[in-house]
Order: C-alpha cells, then sequence, then structure tokens
C-alpha cells in the first residue's frame, strides 16, 4: 500500500477513536466518505493517473474504503450503545410514586345504590320479557286513586298522606265531590299502570320504577322514596304465575335460588285477591334467606275488575297481575343499610361507602 | 287492633296454640304486628312475706330481711334498701337467675356489706310495670307467698295486635277474627246472646231521623236503676290489656263491645237531655264540646245527635260532654246506629277528630247486628250496674243489604290456580256464613252474610273520560258478577292459604310484538341515562338523589317560584316547593358536604325538573352536575380550584354520549342568573336552536348566601330538549392510503370573537380535505404568559351608533338599544361582518339623538387583538398534496378566517 494512504488510514482511524459523540462521528464520516470527502477525492484523483498505476492504486484505494467503511460502522455501533448506557443512567424516575389525581381528587365517582337496585330489577324483569315505562310525578287524583278504586272516602286513601299541588284546595263545599283534575305528587307508581292500559292494548309485561311521595318522615319513612310497579294482562295469566314471577324475581334479585318466598292475603283497592309478599330472614343477623324470621317485601294481587273497566278493557277477555316494591327497602335489605332517610342526604362518604362501581356489571 | 288470647277463646273453642294462632292470621289477611306477652317476662317474679325485717349492721340506709316466697325459697335472707320493707309485708320477690326488665340486670345471690342477699324485693317500676315509687310494691295482705306474679296480677294474658285491611270491618271485632280462624280449621266459633233482658217500661226516649242519607237505622233503649261505679276487675284488665283506660262500668261497656263486636254503642245521661225526643240531624252551625273537651262546629253536612236544647253528639263520632254519663247517673240511654260510612269519613275529615268508633263506622258495621248488639249491651249493663231495661225504640228501618253471588268452581282454577274439590269451596264459604242456595258439580250461589260489606257489592267505576259511550258499557257489564265471583274466589284462597297455589314461572315471550318495540325505543332513552351514569361517575362524579322539593326560597333563586309547584300541605317549610332544577339540590349537597369539612367533591343527579309549563305534561327530566373545591395537590401540579373547563369537558362528554353530533352545537353566553355572567354559557344546536344545556361557574352571590366558601362548577342538561339521535346505519368505511398533512396558522383575531367561531370558519373553509382542526394557543401578542382574552380588559363601551374610519355613518340593522352583554357581543360581531376589515372599533359614542335609525360610530383606531393559533389536520382520499394544492388550501383558510371573524393571519 502506498505511504500517503497509509499515513491517511491512520489520521482517520485515529480521529475515529477520538470521537464520543455521534454527531462528531458523522463529521469525520462525511470528511472522509462524503461527497466531497477526503478519500473520495482520491478516488476522483485516479482518472489523471496510468492505467498501471490507476489500477493498482485503485484496488487499494477500494480497500482502504471497504476497511474504513467497515470501522465507521463499528465505531457507530460503539457509540450508540454507549449513548443509550448513557441515558439510560441518566434516566430515572420513583417508581413509588402515586399517579397524578383526576379533577375532583377522585379517580371514579359512585353510582347511588337506588339506581344500581333500579337497573338490577329492570334486568332481571328484561330477562322474563318485561319493558319499562314512566310516568309523571305530579298526577292527578284520577290517576293516583280513582281509576285504581280508590274513591276519595275510602279509607285506604287515609294511608297514603298525599302532598297535595292544585293551585286549588279543595274547599269545604267541594269536599263531597272532589274534582279529578287535582294535582298531587303520586303516592304510588301503580297510576303508570292506568296510563299504560289506557295507551296500549294487552298483552302487556311492564315495569315503572320512579318517585313517589308521602308526608311521613322519620328513620323508617322518607317523604320522598322510590318504587317499582309491575304489570301482567295476558291471556291464562293465573295467581300462580304471579307467585312464579315474583318468586323468580325475589330469588334472582338477592341472589339466592333457595330463598324462602311467603304469600299472605291482604287487600289494596286495585288487586283482588292482594297478596303481600314475605322472604325468610334472621331479625337477629339480618342474613337474607337464613333464619326463622318473615320480612314483608312487596304486595301484589290480581289486577281488579274495576281498573280494566275503568281503563276500557273488557274484563271477560283479559286477566293478569300488579305488584309494586319498596326499592330503598330492596336496597337496604341487600346493602344492610339501616336509616332510609340516608338515601337522600348526599353525603359524599355514604355516597362512597354505599354506591356502586360503575364498571361493575348488571347480572 | 289489639285483643287478647282469653279474649278470642270466649268466642273461639279452640286448643290452637298461640303459635299456630299467629301463623293462620297472617296467612288469612289479618297481619299480625305485635305479639305482647308480658307474663312471659314476669314469669319468675314471685309473690312473697317479709317475716322480719332488722337493720343492716354496716349500713345506715339498709334493711336485712327474711323472706318467705314459696317452696324453696321458704327463708330467704334479702338486704333491701327501700323504706316501706316491715316485717309482715306482702311484696314481689325476685330469685337469682330473674332477669329485671326495669333495671336491666338479672339477680345474683350476693354479699351486701357483709351480709348476704338471696334476692331482691322489687317495685312496680322495675318489673316494667309502673311509675316511679318510692319503695318496693306492697301485695294485698291476704296475698299468698309463692305464687308467680303475673299470674297473681293477671298479667299471663298475651296481647295480640292486628292490622285489619280497609276491606274487614267486620274484622274490627274479637268475634270477627274469631270467626275467620274458625273458617281456617282452628276451632269453633262459640254461640252468643244466650240472654235476653224483659223490658219492664216504656222508654222515656224516642227517635227520630231527619238526616237519612247519613242515617237509615237507629235503636235506643233506657235503662233506669244503675250504679255508674268502678267496672269489675276482668273488664277493667280487658280493656287496660288492649291499650283502653277504664273510665266508669257504664262507658267500659260500650268500649267493650266496640271490640269484642265492632259495634259502636253510645250512652246518654237520660237525666241530662232536654225534652224526649233525640233527633239524627244536620249540624247548623252549632258547637259542640266533645268527649275529647275539644269544641268542635258542626255544618250542614255533619250529622249530629240532638235534643230539645241542641247537638249533643256527633253521631257516630263522639259524644258531647254535657249529656255524658258519670258516677251519679241513673238512668241511661243505649244509642245502637247505622251510620254511612262516606258521611262518617267527611265528618271526620272535616272536624280533624277520630276515634274507635268512627274507625268501625267508616270501614262499615254489620247491618244487622244493632239489635242483638243492644240487646248483649242491655245484659252487660244490667249484670254490671243493676237496674231494669226499658222497650227498644227505634227509627228508620234495616236497610236491605242482602246480596248473593255465584262461582263457578273451574274460575279458581282459572283464575286463582288452585285446584280444589268443589266441597272444600263450599266447606270454606259455608263456614265463613256464606248460605249456599244452589250447588251443582259446575258453579254454586250463595248469600252473602249481613256483616261482610266487601263482597258483591255494586261496582263504582270511574272510567276513563277519553272511553267512548259504547265501549264504557260494554267493559263495565261484566264487572258486577265477576267481581262477586273474585270476592268468592278470595275468601277461598284466603282461607285456604295462598301458600297452597302452586308456583309456575311466567311462560317466556314467544316474539317481540310490534307495540313492544314501541318500548324497546324507550328502553333505549333509559338506556342512555344509565350509559351516561356510568360515563359520569368514571369522570370522577359520585352519583347523589335528592328530594324533588325544596325550600321556595332556596327556589326563586334559580327563578322556580310558580305557586302551581308549590306543596299545599308540605312536610316542613324547607321542602314546599317543587325544584326547578335538580342543581338547587346539588348546591345544598354541596353545602352540607362542605359544612362536614368535605368541599372537593363532584356529584352529579339525573333527575326530574319542575317548571310551571310542564304541569300538564310532567317534569322534564334533567342531567346535573357539579364539581366543587380544588383539585389536589401534586408534585408539579398547583392545586387549582374547579374551572369553567372541567365542566364544559363532562358537558361535552354527556351530549357525545347521549349522540349528539359536537360539531353542530353553539356555544354563546346567556346562561340564566344563577350563572356567573362572563363565565357561563349555554348551548344549542345549530344557531337558532333550543338551548338544552347551561353551564359554567355559579354566580358568587348565590354561592355567598349560601356560605359556600369554595368555588363551585356546574352543568345542566335538559334531556327533554335533547335531539334525539337516530340510529343511522354507518356508511362504509373508506381509508385513505396517503398520509394526512397537518399545518399550524396563527391568526390576529379580535378580542371579542370566540374561538368557536375561528375553529368553525377554519373547518368550513373545506369539509372534504380538513379533517380536523385544534386549538392550541391563545395569548396576548403584548403579554405571552396571558390566555385569558378578557383578562384584565373588559370591553366598556356603550354601543349606540357607529360610523366607518372616513367618518361616514353606517346603518345596522335590527339593533336594539340593549345593554345586556351578550347583545354587545353580537352587535360587535355584527359590525365586523358589516365591513370586515376596514373597520376597527376603538370606542363607541353616544346614539344621534336626531337620527330615527341606530347607527354604530365607530373611529378608526386599533383594536384589542389577540393571537389564536389552530393545527389543522388535511386528510387527501385521491391524491398526494403537493405544494401548490397546499398553498392553495391554506390560502383558502385564511380567506374564510377573514370573511366570518375578521380575523388575519399573522404576519
Amino acid at each position: 500500500m502506498n505511504n500517503d494512504l497509509e499515513i491517511f488510514r491512520d489520521e482517520v482511524l485515529l480521529a475515529l477513536a477520538e470521537v464520543t459523540d455521534i454527531r462528531a462521528w458523522d463529521a469525520i464520516r462525511v470528511n472522509t466518505l462524503g461527497k466531497s470527502g477526503k478519500l473520495t477525492a482520491l478516488l476522483r484523483s485516479l482518472g489523471g493517473m496510468s492505467p498501471e498505476i490507476r489500477k493498482e492504486r485503485g484496488q487499494a484505494l477500494n480497500r482502504l474504503r471497504d476497511e474504513l467503511a467497515h470501522c465507521f460502522e463499528e465505531r457507530k455501533r460503539v457509540l450508540e450503545k454507549a449513548a443509550i448506557e448513557a441515558r439510560l443512567q441518566a434516566e430515572r424516575v420513583d417508581v413509588s410514586l402515586p399517579p397524578p389525581p383526576c379533577l375532583g381528587g377522585e379517580r371514579q365517582g359512585f353510582l347511588h345504590p337506588i339506581s344500581r337496585t333500579i337497573e338490577e330489577i329492570r334486568s332481571i324483569f328484561g330477562t322474563m320479557g318485561f319493558s319499562v315505562e314512566e310516568g309523571p310525578d305530579i298526577e292527578t287524583d284520577w290517576y293516583n286513586f280513582s281509576a285504581l278504586n280508590t274513591p276519595d272516602h275510602h279509607p285506604a286513601r287515609t294511608d297514603h298522606d298525599t302532598f297535595y299541588l292544585s293551585p286549588r284546595q279543595p274547599t269545604e263545599s267541594e269536599q263531597q265531590e272532589i274534582p279529578q283534575k287535582i294535582h298531587l305528587l303520586r303516592t304510588q307508581t301503580s297510576g303508570v299502570q292506568i296510563r299504560t292500559l289506557l295507551a296500549k292494548k294487552p298483552p302487556l309485561r311492564i315495569i315503572a320504577p320512579g318517585r313517589v311521595y308521602r308526608a311521613d318522615h322519620d328513620a323508617t319513612h322518607s317523604p320522598m322514596f322510590h318504587q317499582c310497579e309491575g304489570l301482567v294482562i295476558e291471556q291464562g295469566i293465573t295467581l300462580s304465575h304471579l307467585k312464579g314471577c315474583l318468586t323468580d324475581f325475589l330469588r334472582a334479585f338477592f341472589d339466592r335460588p333457595r330463598l324462602p318466598v311467603r304469600f299472605r292475603a291482604s287487600y289494596f283497592p286495585f288487586t283482588e285477591p292482594s297478596l303481600e309478599v314475605d322472604i325468610g330472614w334472621s331479625r337477629q343477623t339480618g342474613e337474607i334467606g337464613n333464619g326463622a324470621d318473615w320480612l314483608e317485601v312487596l304486595g301484589a294481587g290480581m289486577v281488579h275488575v274495576r281498573v280494566l273497566a275503568n281503563c276500557g278493557i273488557d274484563p271477560r277477555e283479559w286477566q293478569g297481575f300488579a305488584f309494586g316494591m319498596g326499592l330503598e327497602r330492596l336496597t337496604m335489605l341487600k346493602n344492610g343499610i339501616s336509616d332510609v332517610r340516608s338515601f337522600f342526604e348526599n353525603d359524599i362518604r355514604w355516597l362512597r361507602y354505599y354506591g356502586t362501581n360503575p364498571f361493575e356489571a348488571v347480572l | 287492633m289489639k285483643f287478647t288470647f282469653s279474649w278470642l277463646r270466649e268466642h273461639l273453642e279452640t286448643h290452637a296454640t298461640l303459635d299456630d294462632i299467629c301463623t293462620t292470621l297472617n296467612r288469612i289477611g289479618i297481619e299480625v304486628e305485635k305479639v305482647e306477652n308480658k307474663g312471659a317476662a314476669l314469669e319468675p317474679f314471685l309473690t312473697a312475706r317479709i317475716l322480719k325485717a332488722d337493720p343492716h349492721p354496716n349500713a345506715d340506709r339498709l334493711q336485712v330481711c327474711l323472706v318467705d316466697a314459696g317452696p324453696g325459697f321458704s327463708s330467704v335472707q334479702v338486704v333491701c334498701g327501700a323504706p316501706n320493707a316491715r316485717e309482715g309485708l306482702a311484696v314481689i320477690f325476685a330469685p337469682p337467675g330473674t332477669y329485671v326488665p326495669g333495671l336491666n340486670i338479672t339477680i345474683k345471690k350476693g354479699v351486701i356489706r357483709g351480709e348476704h342477699s338471696g334476692g331482691m324485693l322489687c317495685s312496680l317500676q322495675e318489673l316494667g310495670l309502673g311509675e316511679e315509687s318510692q319503695g318496693i310494691a306492697e301485695l294485698p295482705e291476704d296475698t299468698f307467698p309463692g305464687q308467680s306474679y303475673a299470674d297473681f296480677a293477671g298479667l299471663d294474658d298475651v296481647v295480640i295486635e292486628v292490622a285489619i285491611t280497609p276491606n274487614r270491618g267486620d274484622a274490627l271485632g274479637v268475634r270477627g277474627i274469631a270467626r275467620d280462624l274458625a273458617a281456617a280449621g282452628l276451632g269453633t266459633l262459640r254461640p252468643w246472646l244466650q240472654k235476653t233482658v224483659e223490658d219492664k217500661f216504656a222508654s222515656p226516649l224516642t227517635w227520630a231521623i231527619t238526616y237519612h242519607e247519613a242515617c237509615p237505622w237507629v235503636l235506643g233503649r233506657a235503662v233506669r236503676g244503675v250504679r255508674n261505679g268502678a267496672s269489675p276487675e276482668w273488664l277493667r284488665r280487658r280493656l287496660e290489656s288492649i291499650g283502653l283506660r277504664p273510665v266508669s262500668a257504664l262507658v267500659d261497656i260500650t268500649n267493650y263491645f266496640c271490640f269484642d263486636l265492632g259495634r259502636p254503642l253510645h250512652v246518654f245521661d237520660i237525666k241530662k237531655i232536654t225534652g224526649s225526643c233525640l233527633t239524627i240531624d244536620r249540624g247548623h252551625g252549632q258547637t259542640l264540646r266533645a268527649l275529647d273537651g275539644k269544641d268542635y262546629v258542626l255544618s250542614e253536612k255533619d250529622c249530629i245527635i240532638a235534643d230539645e236544647a241542641g247537638a249533643q253528639s256527633i253521631a257516630g263520632i263522639m259524644g258531647g260532654e254535657a249529656t255524658s254519663v258519670d258516677e251519679n247517673t241513673t238512668e241511661v240511654f243505649i244509642e245502637c246506629a247505622l251510620f254511612d260510612p262516606v258521611h262518617i269519613a267527611m265528618t271526620k275529615r272535616r272536624l280533624g277528630i277520630s276515634s274507635d268508633s268512627s274507625y268501625r263506622f267508616e270501614r262499615g258495621v254489620d247491618p244487622a247486628l244493632p239489635m242483638s248488639a243492644l240487646e248483649a249491651a242491655t245484659c252487660m249493663i244490667v249484670d254490671l250496674c243493676g237496674g231494669e231495661a226499658s222497650a227498644v225504640v227505634a227509627a228508620g228501618q234495616q236497610p236491605y243489604w242482602q246480596r248473593e253471588a255465584s262461582l263457578r268452581f273451574n274460575q279458581i282454577k282459572h283464575f286463582g290456580g288452585l285446584d280444589l274439590p268443589s266441597y272444600e269451596s263450599v266447606a270454606v264459604l259455608e263456614k265463613l256464613g256464606f248460605e249456599v242456595m244452589t250447588y251443582d258439580e259446575s258453579a254454586l250461589r250463595v248469600r252473602v252474610p249481613s256483616w261482610r260489606n266487601d263482597i258483591a257489592q255494586t261496582p263504582i267505576l270511574s272510567q276513563a273520560e277519553g272511553l267512548s259511550t259504547e265501549k264504557a258499557a260494554r267493559v263495565a257489564e261484566p264487572v258486577a258478577s265477576m267481581e262477586a265471583e273474585r270476592d268468592l274466589i278470595e275468601e277461598i284462597l284466603r282461607i285456604k292459604g295462598i301458600d297452597s297455589v302452586p308456583v309456575v314461572s311466567l311462560p317466556p315471550l314467544p316474539f317481540l310484538s310490534s307495540q313492544e318495540s314501541e318500548s324497546v325505543k324507550r328502553n333505549s332513552h333509559q338506556a342512555k341515562l344509565f350509559s351516561i351514569r356510568r360515563l359520569l361517575s368514571a369522570r370522577g362524579l359520585t352519583e347523589a338523589v335528592s328530594f324533588s322539593f325544596v325550600a321556595s326560597e332556596r327556589a326563586a333563586r334559580f327563578e322556580g317560584t310558580s305557586e302551581n309547584l308549590r306543596l299545599l300541605n308540605p312536610i316542613a317549610s324547607d321542602l314546599n316547593q317543587m325544584r326547578p332544577t335538580p342543581l338547587v339540590s346539588l348546591i345544598e349537597a354541596v353545602r352540607h358536604n362542605s359544612a362536614r369539612g368535605w368541599s372537593d367533591i363532584g356529584l352529579f343527579e339525573i333527575g326530574p325538573a319542575f317548571t310551571s309549563d310542564v304541569i300538564q305534561q310532567g317534569q322534564q327530566t334533567m342531567i346535573v352536575g357539579v364539581r366543587s373545591g380544588y383539585t389536589p395537590r401534586y408534585p408539579g401540579v398547583p392545586s387549582r380550584a374547579v374551572s369553567f373547563d372541567s365542566v364544559k369537558a363532562d358537558l361535552l362528554e354527556v351530549l357525545q354520549q347521549w349522540g349528539v353530533s359536537l360539531e353542530s352545537l353553539t356555544t354563546s353566553t346567556g346562561a340564566p342568573s344563577w350563572y356567573h355572567p362572563g363565565r357561563s354559557g349555554v348551548l344549542r344546536q345549530g344557531k337558532k336552536g333550543n338551548i338544552f344545556a347551561r353551564f359554567g361557574e355559579l354566580h358568587p352571590a348565590l354561592l355567598q348566601s349560601d356560605s359556600i366558601e369554595v368555588p363551585v362548577v356546574a352543568f345542566e342538561v335538559l334531556c327533554d330538549v335533547l335531539p334525539l339521535s337516530k340510529h343511522k346505519k354507518k356508511q362504509a368505511l373508506k381509508l385513505s392510503p396517503f398520509q394526512p398533512v397537518k399545518r399550524d396558522f396563527t391568526f390576529v383575531v379580535a378580542q371579542d370573537i370566540p374561538a368557536e367561531n375561528l375553529i368553525r370558519a377554519v373547518r368550513e373553509a373545506d369539509r372534504q380535505l380538513i379533517s380536523h382542526v385544534r386549538l392550541f394557543g391563545v395569548y396576548d401578542p403584548n403579554n405571552p404568559n396571558v390566555s385569558n382574552k378578557w383578562e384584565g380588559r373588559v370591553l366598556k363601551t356603550k354601543v349606540l351608533s357607529a360610523c366607518d374610519n372616513n367618518g361616514d355613518i353606517l346603518p345596522v340593522q335590527n339593533v336594539q338599544n340593549n345593554q345586556d352583554n351578550g347583545d354587545k357581543q353580537r352587535l360587535l360581531s355584527s359590525i365586523l361582518r358589516y365591513n370586515k376589515k376596514n373597520l376597527k372599533i376603538e370606542s363607541i359614542h353616544e346614539r344621534d339623538e336626531q337620527a330615527d335609525k341606530q347607527y354604530l360610530k365607530v373611529s378608526s383606531r386599533e383594536r384589542y387583538c389577540f393571537f389564536m393559533s389552530v393545527e389543522v389536520t388535511l386528510q387527501p382520499m385521491e391524491r398526494s398534496l403537493t405544494e401548490s394544492d397546499l398553498e392553495a388550501i391554506s390560502h383558502q383558510i385564511v380567506k374564510a378566517v377573514e370573511k366570518t371573524t375578521g380575523g388575519t393571519l399573522r404576519s
């Protein structure tokens, strides 16, 4: 090899050995192998030489170029590796640091236990083919009482402690025949039965969860609470189906396949026969489905012929059943909550404790 | 209603245990609410006698007594602190191991100050029976030691409290309950009224009825020569056990029959009656002092019993004080009447008065019973008070109560689900007092007993107004006979036990009918709300549920003061107005939580809101969220107040979840008065749609009036105004093979131009090519740290008239002379639209009074401008963009921005 080339090679290799970062490396590379690099210039200078020399020197230059290219790549690998090493040395976090908080400080909120109960009820009855209906909270006297076979003087009305809203309070002289258009806060979701019977034709399977209001306030009563009404009007539906449907529901809701369910005769103006439904539990431990005590959880019955006739449905053709349940009660039983008033106080501590994770699947 | 076990056994011959009786009552529709067995707890207490009482050697106030309490305890030493303990006294002794309810302790043998004590001598208070007293109970001198105190005091009788449903007036007497139990197979009903009382004289009083609607029939009988002392022990004890206070024999007897037969009676002292005739009459406005000592004004509609001096009794509800019996009564007149339930109910409600008597009349009493009830009462008065009875006097007549009902046996199965041999059904009905008229293998016909006024009644219908006459009549026609049949089925099922009906699951539905698809649509509306609940919870808000009513003063701050929506009978004055928005409740919740030290919270509620214009169609549903307080501190992230942006983000997420297209929304100011006017906004679809959401910081004055010291931001969504999203089938996805290109633009825009306008202008420049526009910078050119366009720079001009920079007056159409901020801004934008570039507003001068049109006068000085930077994403579909394409689109964007906002590209 020619002497000048050897010197040139040593110079390049020395410089290469001295670079510590990829940018300096690149500068030498361009200076050496680039378009206007020294080696490129040497190669270009071959053109002016005699063929013999050109051949010999050309081969030497090509070898030198390959060798240098190889050395550059080698060096680059080393530099890159060192760079990553250096970066890893420099980059550190305290992995035990808590993640940054979200707005409001809580990672997630919770659903109110009543919402959860309503969702579960929708889901259970949904699988039995029920659809969901709604009605207004401000009802007329007729929907809430009269159409449900509860005329004005009926003793059942006094149990209801109704809130009245009408701009016209019944005056002394009107009390005997209170006009129908009195507005009140519904005392039960049963008015949705009437609305549905008027709006739709049987066969029907509906539930109607919603707010109801009664003028009563203590540890077991709240002036507002939630009920869920149910109505089935179909041909061939008997009291047996009522029992089956509600037994199935209660067992699914409390997730106790062998939950004892008891049916007792009772009275509601809009069903006949009327029943109250109890489940087995232990008064002492509060455990559902286990124990010698009974706890009333809902009311039900076969739809009264007068109710059907009031809604223009021929009772010879259609029969069925209706039921109603207090949702706070069911929620309290299921979650071991003791005071119904706490449901509506919106104490954040209570809501976070008894509320449900929004991502928990419903059944 | 309460009764005792022994009282029940007087009407029911039975060997059934208490448990059997309670279980059966529950089954047949007479719900047992409470069983009170005072005796059980007192069983271990014994009667005893103090044989010897010596002072305690080591204590001044104690005595050491030797007590005889019968076998096993014939000589027990007891240390006692009672001052009245003395030799020979008959006392109550609690042996060791006895639980003492009044003290909540169990007695143990022990040593008190060095003396052994083998039990305790008790006061009645310690037994949980009497009032506080000095010392121990003193029993009668002749008390025999060693008896159970419960037996001795007659406390062994169990008190059963039952709930009687409103249809069962007949079960408001012990005999009615006994009859049901007998029918249910728990024994046999004993016969009653085996004695009668001979008439000795003609009654000095007679009856007259002038108010027949309220009282069809009344009976009376006088007894003279009575002594009205205290009732005998058995009667007093029986009344006390069910919670009634014994008064005197005559009063106690009427109360007794009220509960024994469910038959209210009243007695008058004949000597206090003026004249010789009692009239069932209307009240004529006279005032009566009733037995409860209160005065009642009796109206034309109230039924009264009057003598010649005026009203003496509120018929069927309460007697008057003036003619009541007392210890000097010697001549008594017994009233036994039938009063109409509706009249009783109305009078009761009008006067706000009620009694055991009205409770029974309201639910209907046995119309065939008065004669024998009067006989029974007379009999007991003569027995207990002596004297002799007159002949019976009456007015009106027994109403016709006889009714019949038929039952097809197969209906028990088809309706009630129970397969029952027909003879069993017949047996049940007969035991309940139904009289079988005809009976074959398929059906029977019965007469309804007089006391069952709930069976086979004439149906009262209240049919919907919209029904056609023909349809109404057709569906009403079968009601009477079907109802009677169902009444009988109910009786049979009730007595047989609903538990015997087989349990059958609902048959699955074969398909969704077309009607149900309607409700599926409705479902999806509700399903949306459920998914929004999840969304908001996931964003850190917790769901609240609040009362629908709030304090009216509180509602007034939210413009919700409609009289229509005020409760007439609120439970408390702070719960008297239907809330105009759930926000009222949530702010209340923030206040409560913050007062407890939890002020950095987020809440939402999905619930009803009430405004006067929705009273006809009902309330509307609103989704409302609040955030209060400050964000938590974090390394490198300072705590900051909850802000406008966070609720706006919540709100937009909710709308997106609902299915609203965010691109079509218009945001503007003009939120209701409870928001901070400069930091709140409203949303509508397009430019003219209804406002369906509002959001922002709450008004500081509102928070101040609630003493909330932390910032609160909120959003409200009016679900019923939200556009319904239609479920559209998606178009096939076309993916571009070309890379998107991003370009940044910075515009110089006037301070009052909303960012939304700029973004929209850019997007509208080429809807095909521009796939996304993102605002990433807003800053003051003179002070790059300021990104709030309004900070320290509020437009203070009055907008009345304007001119352009040449001094020419420019007309502006339809501009109202309005000080409202929103209008001002609209006005300014309209000037800009009118003459985009040349016009630079600096100040605005007073209107020229002479001009008949409104003008805007604008001077030519520099207007305050801001820089706004956007990143525009271009997505070519057909081919790569060339440099000239990019130049063209950039030019287009700049032109569009200039045209709609007056903004220019920053040079």
